[in-house]
């Protein structure tokens, strides 16, 4: 039997910690409103002005989970359903135009939805397993199935799951931490509570 | 008791053969699949040589039997005859008779075909029909229409490591008794965009790549699709199939260093191998063979030569088989997965191709001829970019 | 020469996305890698995409790079020597 014991919703331009609204701003732009949670941290990272929007909001949900925890072996089990098109299509564009022929290494460095567990991984020195799905919906069948499966074989103390959607101007990111203690039981139902 | 899973079939489709057949041969009488791009135009092809597959979009398509309109894109195309292929050689007429998965993975999706036909969107639409051949799931979906399956089917997308992240998973969901059988692997094509991504970061050679080297210069991009039958042993036991070889070990872990770059002295590297080698329950001096992930870009093979000096008494006979294919990001597992069977049922090592001078920093070289050589088990290793990190173990049967 | 690294003081900070440093806080001689202000290997290779496509200068050795951005005073002495923009 294992348990959620914390789960992170953003959207809208606002943050919710286990259902409970801790954050909101209603800046215009998604830069405007990440850049003011991330300095609501009070945390020094420069490196999170160089992410992508897939990975700035990954970053964000991510450090909003981890608040407090010095747990290491934590696997990160992410999924979307549009992989990093919005990136991509960033770097297309740089390839348009052959008179202004540019692609650039920093963006075409997030073209992987992946990328999103590197940065996670980094920031809070992770070096357990993880894996990245592409799908439709949430499969939650599988992902709570998976999550269990790490803990009871010892592969991981704690399994960060997350949808994590980001498309042109859209986003959304629903997070949540599994292991022995929590708030909530580990089932399919709270999952789909979770990941609306 | 030794929890193994057993591969009972295997398909591949690369740039140095269309069968697993002509894969071995092209392995072993040492004939590269690495070329000038030919398929389709780029600025950059004057600059670069790839692994690309010598055959159109429309004969795949003729194939494969697939009807006129159709929305496959060569993502699509490619893992349909490699996961046929495989379901053919694993000699499964009824696909459904069992609990039966896909987990495929790819980092191109269609964007091989949507970089080429978005602009006509509007004046031509019936090339719309595209679009919604873009996403990754798409082509996972397209090989599970096309095998028959209807069970569970899921992509992963975790760059080079992909592959070895489905069979990995695959191996697990049998192992805990969710599935009875699972056809895992991956699919990538060529690409504009992946040409001038790679370009920018500046790890592409213009000449054949040469892993392990010392004055290598980076990599050749590849094409490819391969995928394997994993069966639980009740099914193995009913049919009474021939097992090829087993996944006797796995381990993935993140190297939290850098979004594209290796950490120096390889720590992903290593945790993915040990991980592997504790699942085994094997020592590492029992691997007899480590096909290395070797992209020959400057930063991963010192890394993972690094990985490999610190976790390997002596490090075994080892190659790079990209100097064949070139690489071919989310297959690259794959195909790497097929050489590895085809080592341990030929027990065969395959050279490390356009190998001269060994690395100023390391102590070990690359075998650079055909070894034969008793062969029980089988390392790869494949790392992608965001650190993921994944190995494989496998076994002779 | 002074506009020159004004110029590249500029161009830095916005095509790596330096927020919250300004021009101001970049010196001619500060180290712009390692310990100065704490570039990577990817920030390496968009400084060389901006000598192309705002000087036109081509660069087909990423490691000639080490040299060149070392600090803000090379590189303008660097371009000042090999634009063709």
């Amino acid at each position: 039997m294992y348990a959620i014991s914390k789960f992170i919703n953003i959207s809208q331009h606002v943050v919710c910690e286990n259902g409970k609204q801790i954050f909101h701003n209603q800046e215009d732009t998604f830069a405007a409103f990440m850049k003011n949670v991330y300095k609501s941290l009070n945390i020094s990272y420069p490196k999170f002005y160089k992410m992508d929007d897939l990975c700035k909001l990954a970053f964000i949900a991510s450090e909003l989970l981890l608040q407090n925890v010095t747990e290491k072996d934590i696997a990160l089990l992410f999924s979307n359903n549009e992989a990093s098109l919005d990136t991509d299509l960033k770097h297309q564009q740089s390839i348009q135009n052959l008179e202004d022929y540019y692609p650039s290494p920093a963006v075409f460095v997030y073209t992987l939805p992946n990328i999103t567990i590197g940065e996670v991984s980094i920031r809070h020195q992770l070096k357990s397993e993880s894996a990245f799905f592409v799908a439709e919906k949430y499969q939650t069948e599988y992902l709570h199935k998976y999550a269990e499966y790490l803990l009871k074989t010892n592969k991981a103390q704690k399994v960060l799951c997350g949808w994590i959607h980001f498309l042109e101007g859209n986003y959304k990111a629903d997070f949540y931490l599994v292991e022995k203690i929590g708030i909530l039981e580990h089932s399919k139902e709270h999952i789909n509570d979770i990941i609306k | 008791m030794q929890k193994k899973v057993a591969i009972t079939g295997m398909g591949i489709i690369s740039s140095i053969g269309l069968s697993v057949e002509e894969n071995f041969q092209s392995l072993i009488s040492k004939k590269s699949g690495i070329s000038d791009l030919e398929n389709f135009q780029t600025r950059h092809a004057l600059e670069i040589k790839v692994g690309e597959i010598k055959i159109t979009n429309q004969e795949l398509q003729q194939l494969l039997n697939l009807p006129e309109e159709n929305t496959f894109t060569r993502t699509g195309l490619l893992g349909a005859y490699a996961a046929k292929k495989a379901v053919e050689s694993a000699g499964i007429d009824d696909i459904n008779e069992v609990r039966t998965g896909l987990i495929s993975s790819t980092s191109v999706a269609g964007m091989d075909f949507t970089e080429k036909h978005y602009k006509k969107y509007e004046e031509h639409p019936e090339y719309q029909k595209y679009i919604q051949s873009h996403d990754a799931g798409d082509s996972s979906n397209k090989i599970a229409n096309y095998l028959g399956l209807k069970g569970f089917v899921t992509t992963i997308s975790t760059a080079c490591s992909s592959a070895a992240n489905a069979i990995m998973l695959g191996a697990s969901m049998i192992e805990n008794g969710y599935l009875d059988r699972v056809i895992v692997g991956g699919t990538d094509a060529l690409s504009k965009f992946t040409i001038n991504g790679f370009k920018t970061l500046m790890i592409l050679s213009d000449i054949y790549n040469t892993p392990f080297d010392n004055d290598r210069k980076g990599l050749n991009l590849g094409e490819a699709a391969a995928y394997l039958v994993l069966e639980s042993n009740e099914v193995i036991k009913k049919s009474n199939k021939k097992v090829l070889a087993y996944v006797a070990g796995y381990g993935n872990a993140n190297d939290a260093f850098h979004q594209t770059a290796s950490s120096e002295n390889g720590e992903g590297a290593y945790l993915a191998m040990k991980q592997a080698f504790e699942k085994a329950t094997i020592l590492p001096d029992q691997i007899d063979y480590i096909n290395v992930h070797g992209t020959a870009t400057p930063n991963n093979d010192l890394s993972e030569g690094r990985a490999m000096s610190r976790i390997f008494n002596k490090v075994p006979k080892f190659s790079s088989t990209k100097a064949f294919t070139g690489h071919t990001l989310a297959a690259a597992a794959a195909i790497e997965a097929v050489y590895s069977v085809l080592a341990l049922q030929n027990n065969t090592i395959f050279p490390n191709l356009n190998f001269k001078t060994p690395m100023e920093e390391l102590n070990i070289v690359p075998e650079t001829e055909v070894v034969q050589k008793e062969i029980k088990h089988v390392l790869s290793n494949s790392f992608g970019f965001g650190g993921n990190c994944s190995t494989l173990i496998f076994s002779k049967s | 020469m002074d506009a020159l690294k004004q110029e590249l003081k500029e161009r830095i900070v916005n095509a790596l996305n330096l927020e919250d440093i300004s021009t101001e806080d970049i010196q001619d001689n500060d180290p712009l890698f390692g310990d100065g202000l704490g570039l990577d290997s990817i920030d390496a290779l968009e400084l060389i995409v901006l000598l192309d496509k705002e000087y036109g200068i081509k660069l087909a050795d990423p490691k000639l790079g080490k040299e060149i951005f070392q600090s803000v005073e090379t590189m303008a002495q660097y371009v000042a020597a090999n634009r063709t923009k």
